[in-house]
């Protein structure tokens, strides 16, 4: 039969909701009657729908996870790090002098809040990488010197106790907030806040414990070294005042290697730049590159700008989405074409039953519909197992393998919504082929 | 004849095409059929019946002539028209009894009352009259596969006799049942005739003409013998 011969068309009316019922009915009975081939038949939807609701949610959560790392550094902030430079360019300084001076200077910071328009706040902060103990215990930690006002700065948050003051910071009180990751490993055993603990010959006093962070400038990091060296220690840290930090250890680190030592003065590791609104951010970061440009004959800091990091994990995101929502289109396609082939199988199979009820009053248009009900409770009941699924594996995942994973609401609504789609769109060729034999061939067919 | 014309047919032929041969299964058939009418059409296979039954059954059209049936001409009425006469005109009995296999008695007998729009409970009252009527009463809920032959073709007769209609269609209606089961058959189409049903049974079974009071053969498309006569039972 050719598709021309399919002379019925899809003619709805006279459909009461009685005979809807009845048709539904009779529908789910021809899927129950050959449960297997209809399981299996919906086997594609099932997992076409599944799949696009999990790779949804998985995206959908890593994406979350990335932007809430870069919105943490602050849409209105530009941070400025130190980088050491490759040795190529400053190899001369090198052989003249035993320290390597590299990184952000005091200069520089006051310069860039001079001169460049629209900055609000600026945090300096300055790292030094040694043993902190406690008692007999000790951590290989960071001790970062910094102002008051940088936990606000970084949208980072205190779970116990506070963090220092400008009060402290300006008369050089000993005072120091461990982050949780530190403050567990240094005391398993005891509350940290009110006790003492030790970097070389200085003591400090436990006043806080911040919450820690992953630090996504990281995110960008495709290019130069780190200006602190990560690895196991990566966040622990203790957080100092910066001019507690400057009195007790000095500008020049000494770091001690394979029997050799390196010395590096560097005077500030990292600046945090805070301007007025979020739009000025791009045209700052500008500006400051263009001073640091001046003081640096090497390129010895690297400018992460929050925001732009956002705007290409946007992008990418998008990108990811057009990816997953082509697989997505092709598997529940091809689920689609696989309900289409099984029921025009099933028009074939059952080329009698439509006969009989053909000669018994059954309409072109009773046929159509019944046949395309079929098809659609089919690919929905597919449909409605494959959201149960698309919703439980993100979940089973999440608890697994600890991947955030978010199911926006839309996700399942819109994957059975297709389903069913695809439940009218293939099922329409084979109803109609089914309706458009004629009454005689359909009983004598064997 | 005082009795109601029920269906007319007048001059008619239907053609097939066999690769270049035009064959003519029906040629220049005239026939009346009258109310209360119980027929049974005889003749060899390849003489026309079940094309004759096809085209008094409204399944297929007529290639020439005219066929009234109940005083519309149906050789001009379009696919849908056609179904809804089919439906609440005319019943059929089929050798193979043909019920739907998913639907149990109850929901088999309903099926053509479903198509001509009998609200559910009205047609569940109907079926399980008729369940009755044919002796399967007890058997509502059954499949069609829990069935014996016989009582399958009771469930036929049953739905056939659904929406009342005009005439009632058996081809070899007992054909693929043993004698015992066939003669209860038989007894329930007797029956039938004598509430005042028409029926039209084709066969090619001779002892049936002994049966009906009237008797038509058919050979090569032509009706070659038309006999009423008194039948004793």
């Amino acid at each position: 039969m050719r598709p021309e011969d399919v002379g019925a068309t899809l003619n709805l009316r006279g459909l009461t909701p009685w005979r809807l019922k009845r048709s539904i009915i009779l529908g789910f009975k021809s899927i129950w009657m050959r449960k297997l081939r209809s399981l299996l038949t919906a086997l594609g939807i099932v997992f076409g729908v599944c799949s696009v609701i999990s790779m949804l949610a998985i995206g959908e959560g890593a994406s979350y996870e990335a932007q809430q790392q870069i919105k943490d550094l602050g849409s209105q902030n530009i941070i400025i790090q130190s980088v050491k430079p490759t040795n190529n360019s400053s190899a001369g300084e090198q052989t003249r002098s035993l320290v390597l001076e590299y990184g952000l200077t005091l200069r520089d910071l006051i310069q860039i809040q001079a001169t460049v328009p629209g900055v609000n706040v600026v945090v300096p902060n300055r790292r030094i990488k040694d043993f902190i103990w406690f008692q007999s215990n000790s951590v290989d930690a960071t001790a970062v010197g910094t102002v008051a006002w940088y936990p606000e700065m970084r949208s980072r948050k205190m779970v116990k106790g506070r963090f220092f003051t400008q009060v402290e910071s300006d008369s050089r009180t000993n005072v120091c907030v461990l982050t949780q990751k530190l403050a567990k490993q240094l005391f398993p055993l005891h509350s940290p806040v009110g006790k003492t603990v030790r970097m070389r010959t200085s003591y400090f006093r436990v006043i806080g414990i911040m919450e820690d962070q992953v630090d996504a400038t990281k995110v960008d990091d495709s290019s130069g070294t780190n200006p602190i060296e990560s690895g196991s220690g990566e966040g622990l840290e203790m957080f100092i005042p910066i001019t507690v930090l400057k009195d007790h250890f000095g500008d020049v680190l000494i770091k001690y290697r394979s029997g050799s030592f390196e010395a590096e003065k560097v005077e500030l590791h990292e600046v945090t730049v805070q301007v007025e609104h979020s739009d000025q951010v791009v045209a700052s970061s500008k500006a400051i590159k263009s001073i640091l440009d001046r003081n640096h004959t090497d390129q010895d800091y690297k400018i992460t700008v929050p925001l732009e990091l956002l705007k290409r994990a946007e992008r990418t995101k998008q990108i990811f989405n057009i990816v997953l929502g082509s697989i997505a289109a092709i598997s529940l396609i091809v689920g689609g074409i696989g309900i289409m082939n099984i029921m025009l199988a099933t028009v074939t199979e059952r080329t009698r039953e439509i006969g009989i009820r053909r000669a018994l009053g059954a309409k072109k248009n009773d046929i159509v519909l019944q046949f395309l009900i079929e098809t659609i409770l089919l690919s929905g009941i597919g449909g409605l197992i494959g959201v149960g699924l698309g919703i439980s594996i993100p979940q089973l995942i999440s608890h697994f393998a600890g991947m955030k994973t978010i199911i926006q609401f839309w996700a399942p609504t819109v994957a059975f919504s297709i389903s069913v789609l695809i439940g009218i769109v293939f099922g329409i060729y084979p109803a109609l082929r089914a309706a458009a034999m004629s009454p005689v061939d359909a009983l004598r067919h064997e | 004849m005082s009795r109601e014309t029920i269906i007319e047919l007048q001059n008619v032929e239907k053609h097939y095409q066999m690769g270049p041969d035009l064959v003519k299964a029906l040629n220049c058939i005239n026939l009346k059929i009258y109310a209360g009418d119980y027929i049974s059409i005889l003749g060899p296979s390849g003489g026309g019946k079940s094309t004759l039954l096809n085209v008094l059954g409204c399944l297929d059209q007529p290639t020439l002539g005219t066929y009234l049936l109940e005083g519309h001409d149906v050789s001009s009425m379009d696919d849908d028209d056609l179904s809804q006469i089919r439906g609440k005109r005319l019943g059929f009995i089929f050798q193979s009894y043909n019920l739907i296999q998913q639907l149990d008695v109850l929901e088999n007998i309903e099926v053509p009352m479903f198509y001509r729009g009998v609200t559910e409970a009205d047609s569940r009252e109907v079926a399980a009259h008729l369940a009755e009527k044919v002796g399967l009463g007890k058997r509502m809920h059954h499949k069609p596969t829990e069935l014996s032959g016989g009582q399958q073709q009771r469930v036929a007769i049953a739905r056939a006799l659904a929406n009342d209609p005009a005439v009632i269609l058996a081809d070899e209606a007992t054909g693929n049942l043993d004698s015992k089961s066939g003669g209860d058959i038989l007894q329930i189409f007797d029956e039938l005739n004598e509430e005042g049903k028409t029926l039209i049974m084709i066969t090619h079974d001779e002892g049936m003409a002994d049966r009906t009071p009237r008797v038509i053969r058919l050979k090569d498309g032509q009706i070659v013998h038309d006999e009423r006569k008194e039948v004793f039972r």
